[in-house]
């Protein structure tokens, strides 16, 4: 499928979707409590077919956070980039690891270093740093006196 | 975080396996729940390495934040820095010479040799077999010369800028490689002899660890160690970048999914690798080596993804720029992270021995995982 084909396919399905221009691959802004549907319909819809989830990550835009999500179907060899903004107070989504396998992990790092809350998470531990931790350190405000990661 | 050795309520056996351990390459611990000799659970606990490379990234400039990725996975230091240069010349629209491109292809399959190369005699030294890591290192070692004479560095290279290469090729360059060519042509059939063949090898891995296709994508698993299920997922191929289109070479695909097709992928990587080394090394256009950019880069506003194949996977680098001259936010989509999730499927029902026969086929780097 082609971008175009791409964007009226997936705003057939979830018409609240709203595109966003500029980017090399369709991109979609999703709220995050139609994130759950959205991500059935990618991954298992024949002609979508987004079985790998090759990006998991977030941006913190100071005012909000922003999940980004890079799709691509091995089959179709097309991609796809879903975001959801998210609040910093409680930033809240669900955890699509059931979908695809890969997100446990990246979840999880993405857990430890923005705080996001992944909703029914197999197993939502910190990974990368220790259990004691405080803060999250790829927030922007984040500061450390003693480790120095700003240079 | 450390779980104490013991017993759970079950009666399984908890055991830790590093992070100082030689069979986990690098800093890796893995805590493994075990019912007698089978493994019911492994949990890895990353971090010992982090050096938050991320963070780091956001104050440094788009021509400073390409020499720590030399450092995430130092096997594949060159490829790392090929993605990093394409993704600043993506967002500034720099063409970059035709010899350039030409010279950054030969340095990736350069590294892409050498980094098969060792990871063929660290995994028969799992194994138990010391020989082949001397073999290894011999014909890395000529790798390395090159690279040094080039580069000036054996192992962090930092040759790839935005616009081209830091500096032309050594006068001795091509010579060389076509020496290493032959050298390579002379001895892989020694490789073959000495592990391929080996019946005790052969024993040890194969029908071991098998991944199937739709769980090696499910995992984000991806390089060779995917396409050993039957995944086409070289991005060379498939997204071709940086002058690949115009090369003749072949997507090694297995079917199997063990840890023995794991092993064949590798070895047969290194001679398509050589491969397109023979197409390129008499062809290298005469001209500029690095294109004219300017002394500050500033990235327009906007996100921009690049994927290379690496010698383990896909490494995906997502900037998101603000128009200033730090990337606001920088992620490296790293292959042994995702390789590594695998881990605990592909393992589950294994001997606890054969653990190290299928994290070794894996080919993890552990700096690579913690960035």
């Amino acid at each position: 499928m082609n971008n175009e084909e791409l964007i009226t396919q997936l705003t057939t399905i979830q018409p609240n979707l709203l595109p966003e221009t500029g980017g090399e691959w369709p991109n979609f802004f999703v709220e995050a409590a139609d994130w759950p549907k959205l991500a059935q319909a990618l991954r298992f819809k024949d002609d979508l077919f987004f079985d790998y989830l090759f990006c998991l990550t977030c941006i913190d835009w100071k005012t909000h956070l922003t999940m980004v999500y890079h799709l691509s179907s091995t089959r179709h060899r097309h991609n796809i980039v879903i975001k959801s903004k998210l609040n910093r107070e409680t930033p809240e989504i669900e955890a699509v690891s059931d979908i695809w396998r890969t997100a446990e992990f990246h979840e999880r790092e993405v857990y430890e270093l923005f705080g996001v809350n992944f909703l029914n998470h197999p197993d939502l531990r910190k990974l990368i740093l220790p259990d004691d931790w405080v803060g999250y350190p790829l927030r922007k405000d984040y500061e450390d006196p003693i480790n120095m990661i700003k240079l | 975080m450390i779980e104490e050795i013991g017993t759970t309520e079950q009666g399984d056996l908890i055991i830790n396996v590093g992070p100082q351990h030689p069979a986990t390459h690098g800093v890796l611990h893995l805590v493994i729940t075990l019912n007698g000799e089978t493994i019911k659970k492994i949990e890895p606990h990353l971090g010992y390495i982090h050096r938050s490379i991320e963070k780091m990234c956001e104050s440094l400039t788009y021509r400073q934040f390409i020499y720590t990725t030399s450092r995430m996975d130092y096997l594949s230091s060159h490829i790392n820095n090929h993605a990093c240069a394409m993704v600043v010349e993506k967002g500034l629209q720099i063409e970059v010479p035709p010899r350039a491109l030409v010279i950054r292809i030969m340095m990736d399959e350069l590294t892409r040799i050498a980094s098969h190369v060792l990871w063929w005699g660290a995994m028969a030294m799992d194994l138990g077999g010391m020989t082949p890591y001397f073999h290894a290192f011999r014909e890395r070692e000529l790798i390395n010369d090159i690279m040094e004479e080039t580069c000036g560095a054996r192992l962090t290279m930092n040759y790839q800028v935005p616009g081209g290469v830091m500096a032309d090729i050594h006068p001795n360059f091509q010579r060389r490689v076509k020496e290493i060519i032959k050298q390579l042509y002379k001895k892989l059939p020694e490789y073959d002899e000495l592990v391929t063949g080996n019946v005790i090898f052969k024993a040890r891995t194969q029908g071991i660890g098998y991944l199937s296709k739709e769980d090696a994508v499910s995992y984000g698993v991806s390089g060779p160690s995917a396409r050993a299920s039957g995944v086409e997922c070289d991005i060379r191929k498939h997204y071709p970048y940086g002058g690949y289109e115009n090369l003749n070479f072949k997507e090694v695909l297995h079917t199997e999914g063990d840890t023995y097709s794991r092993y064949l992928v590798r070895m047969i990587e290194i001679r398509e690798s050589i491969s397109i080394l023979e197409q390129l090394v008499d062809n290298i256009p005469e001209g500029d080596f690095q294109a004219k950019t300017k002394a500050v880069l500033k990235l327009p506003k906007g996100e921009f993804y690049t994927r290379v194949e690496t010698a383990r996977g896909e490494l995906g680098v997502f900037i998101v720029s603000e128009g200033g001259t730090t990337p606001y936010r920088i992620k490296f989509r790293s292959p042994g992270f995702s390789n590594l999730s695998a881990l605990d499927h592909m393992t589950r029902g294994q001997k606890i021995g054969d653990m190290v026969a299928i994290m070794g086929s894996l080919d993890l780097v552990i700096p690579d995982i913690d960035r």
